[in-house]
């Protein structure tokens, strides 16, 4: 079986894929990624999940292009503008 | 106390001489990674012992591993034979193991506070090496040619009655490069 | 070139990266796992040549040392065939191909070893002769790939270091010792030369079009004359190649020809200690056999 391999570097850091592991069972799986992962000190912890686990998700949907929730939605240059010379214009 | 630490020291140095020997050829590739670990962490173990021992006989670590006549050793037979068997290796290495376990508490009771320092240390790593035991045994222990293996290795566990010729032949080997040039040179 | 696999040539050739389950040119995917391939063999059997010597490490830190390094290109071995593995081709596979003569490996890994000196020529020389190849494949277009490669990358570094030591500690010690490594460079000199491949034109090397590789093979043998050279003369040790010079002006270095029908021979096959060794992987292969089925037999 396949096993993912999960590292991450220093605590606080994000799991970062780190490659797999060919192994017959979770304990051989344990003792495979350790060494492939972390006997340098490399890591400081390793997430291991057998790769029939894993959900894949690749599609995603916008077909109505929703910027509303984005920050590429909200275009304020040309307001700002405005506003500034209506600002300066009240103060004449 | 050095007598002790030796033993161990040259048990180690000779059982991770022999385990390195799979390096390269193992049965699979992630297993050749984990074995080789094992052997490199036995002979680091014994730079250890040796390390601690070599103070008290005012001499270096490397002085004893390489620069002792193969008779002055104090490793047992079942360390000193080559193995080219995965069940042969995986037998001595559940039995050793097993051995050593116990050899290691009596270290971790002495009185010096550094040999009873290093030998927890040791047997922290020595966890790993437990662990990666019994799960091939669990894996091959219905084998007959393992079975088999157990058997013939088990009465040698604890034997140390003199050495197996293969010491000889190894340690020839091990230490061909050193004694190409005077002793003292530098490597 | 269909529209597609134009596109998709536009589309790496920008930098743009693929993954496994990426649509993919034929050609690019052939050529690619053929690549790759030849770079999982080349550090399996890259580990044939040092073993012996981690049996004959005249310290316990040599010792240690080259046994992690040997450690190393096994595990960067299993890092390469997993690639291979996800794009199609199973381990035992490549393995079977490999010992059958099939596939090919590295010119540097059919050549012996001798003595000591050829562990600190190796680990110093022909390593950094590697690096320089695969810090060119850190930009691969395949990402799986190129991902691996910062692993290995990282890992290669301390195998320089430790070369280095070795052959410092050796030109520092007696006249045998400095005799070593002179006697070791002599016999490299040659596969090293040959070992970045003969000179393609970047524009014909379909590893460059394809973005596979990121550097031709002229410019990687530049770029080890540039680094290393000048390490080889400060130690006093004569490169055995009369012509080499460097071209101040152009900044190119010069040398005598390579032997490329050699470099062919030798891939094919046909290298000095070829068949012993493809022997011994397949002797340990069959003799392991059994151990493989129990691991299957869940």
């Amino acid at each position: 079986m396949i096993y993912e391999v999960f590292r991450q570097e220093r605590k606080g850091q994000a799991f970062q894929h780190a490659g797999s592991v060919e192994a017959a069972d979770e304990h051989f799986a344990e003792s495979y990624a350790r060494e492939q992962f972390g006997r340098r000190g490399e890591s400081v912890a390793l997430w291991v999940v057998e790769r029939g686990s894993i959900m894949r998700i690749e599609e995603f949907v916008d077909e109505l292009n929703r910027n509303y929730h984005r920050v590429d939605g909200y275009p304020l240059k040309e307001k700002l503008k405005e506003a500034r010379e209506r600002a300066v214009a009240r103060d004449r | 106390m050095s007598e002790l630490l030796l033993e161990i020291a040259d048990d180690e140095l000779i059982l991770g001489w022999r385990d390195s020997e799979w390096t390269g050829i193992a049965p699979f590739l992630e297993e050749d990674v984990a074995f080789s670990s094992i052997a490199q962490n036995e002979v680091g173990h014994a730079r250890a012992l040796y390390e601690l021992a070599a103070r008290d006989l005012g001499t270096t670590a490397d002085a004893l591993a390489f620069d002792r006549e193969p008779s002055e050793y104090r490793c047992s037979e079942l360390v000193e034979l080559r193995l080219p068997e995965w069940e042969r290796t995986i037998a001595r290495h559940v039995l050793y193991e097993q051995a050593d376990a116990e050899r290691l508490e009596r270290l971790k009771a002495s009185d010096d506070p550094e040999v009873a320092g290093l030998a927890a240390k040791i047997d922290r790593e020595e966890i790993y090496h437990r662990l990666h035991a019994e799960m091939w045994h669990e894996r091959l222990k219905d084998e007959p040619r393992y079975v088999e293996a157990l058997e013939a290795l088990r009465p040698l566990v604890g034997r140390r009655n003199g050495h197996s010729p293969e010491l000889t032949t190894l340690w020839e080997e091990m230490t061909s490069v050193r004694r190409s040039q005077p002793a003292g040179t530098t490597w | 070139m269909t529209e597609q696999e134009q596109g998709f040539l536009e589309y790496v050739q920008s930098g743009g990266q693929v993954e496994t389950d990426d649509w993919m040119p034929d050609e690019y995917r052939a050529r690619l796992r053929k690549f790759i391939e030849m770079h999982g063999n080349s550090e399996l059997m890259g580990v044939l040549p040092e073993r012996e010597w981690i049996l004959r490490a005249p310290t316990l830190q040599r010792k240690l040392a080259l046994t992690a390094k040997v450690q190393d290109e096994v595990g960067h071995s299993q890092l390469i065939y997993r690639v291979v593995e996800d794009m199609g081709k199973p381990r035992a596979q490549c393995l079977a191909d490999l010992v059958s003569g099939k596939s090919k490996f590295h010119n540097v890994f059919h050549y012996p070893t001798k003595t000591w000196g050829d562990v600190g020529v190796i680990a110093w020389l022909v390593d950094a002769a590697a690096i320089i190849s695969q810090k060119a494949l850190l930009k691969c277009s395949y990402a799986p790939y190129a991902r691996i490669m910062k692993k290995i990358c990282w890992e290669e570094s301390f195998h320089i270091l430790h070369g280095r030591d070795v052959i410092l500690t050796l030109m520092n010690g007696t006249d045998d010792q400095r005799g070593l490594v002179q006697e070791a460079l002599d016999r490299w000199w040659g596969p090293l030369m040959q070992f970045h491949g003969n000179p393609i034109p970047a524009d014909e090397d379909p590893m460059l079009l394809w973005r596979i590789k990121s550097q031709g093979n002229d410019e990687a043998r530049q770029q080890f004359l540039d680094g290393y050279v000048p390490q080889i003369r400060e130690l006093g040790l004569t490169v055995p190649d009369p012509e080499l010079r460097k071209d101040e002006e152009t900044g190119r270095w010069h040398y005598t020809e390579p032997d490329w029908d050699e470099l062919m021979s030798v891939v094919t096959g046909h290298g000095p200690k070829t068949e012993d060794r493809l022997d011994l992987r397949r002797q340990a292969r069959e003799n392991s056999a059994w151990v493989r089925s129990v691991l299957l037999a869940a």
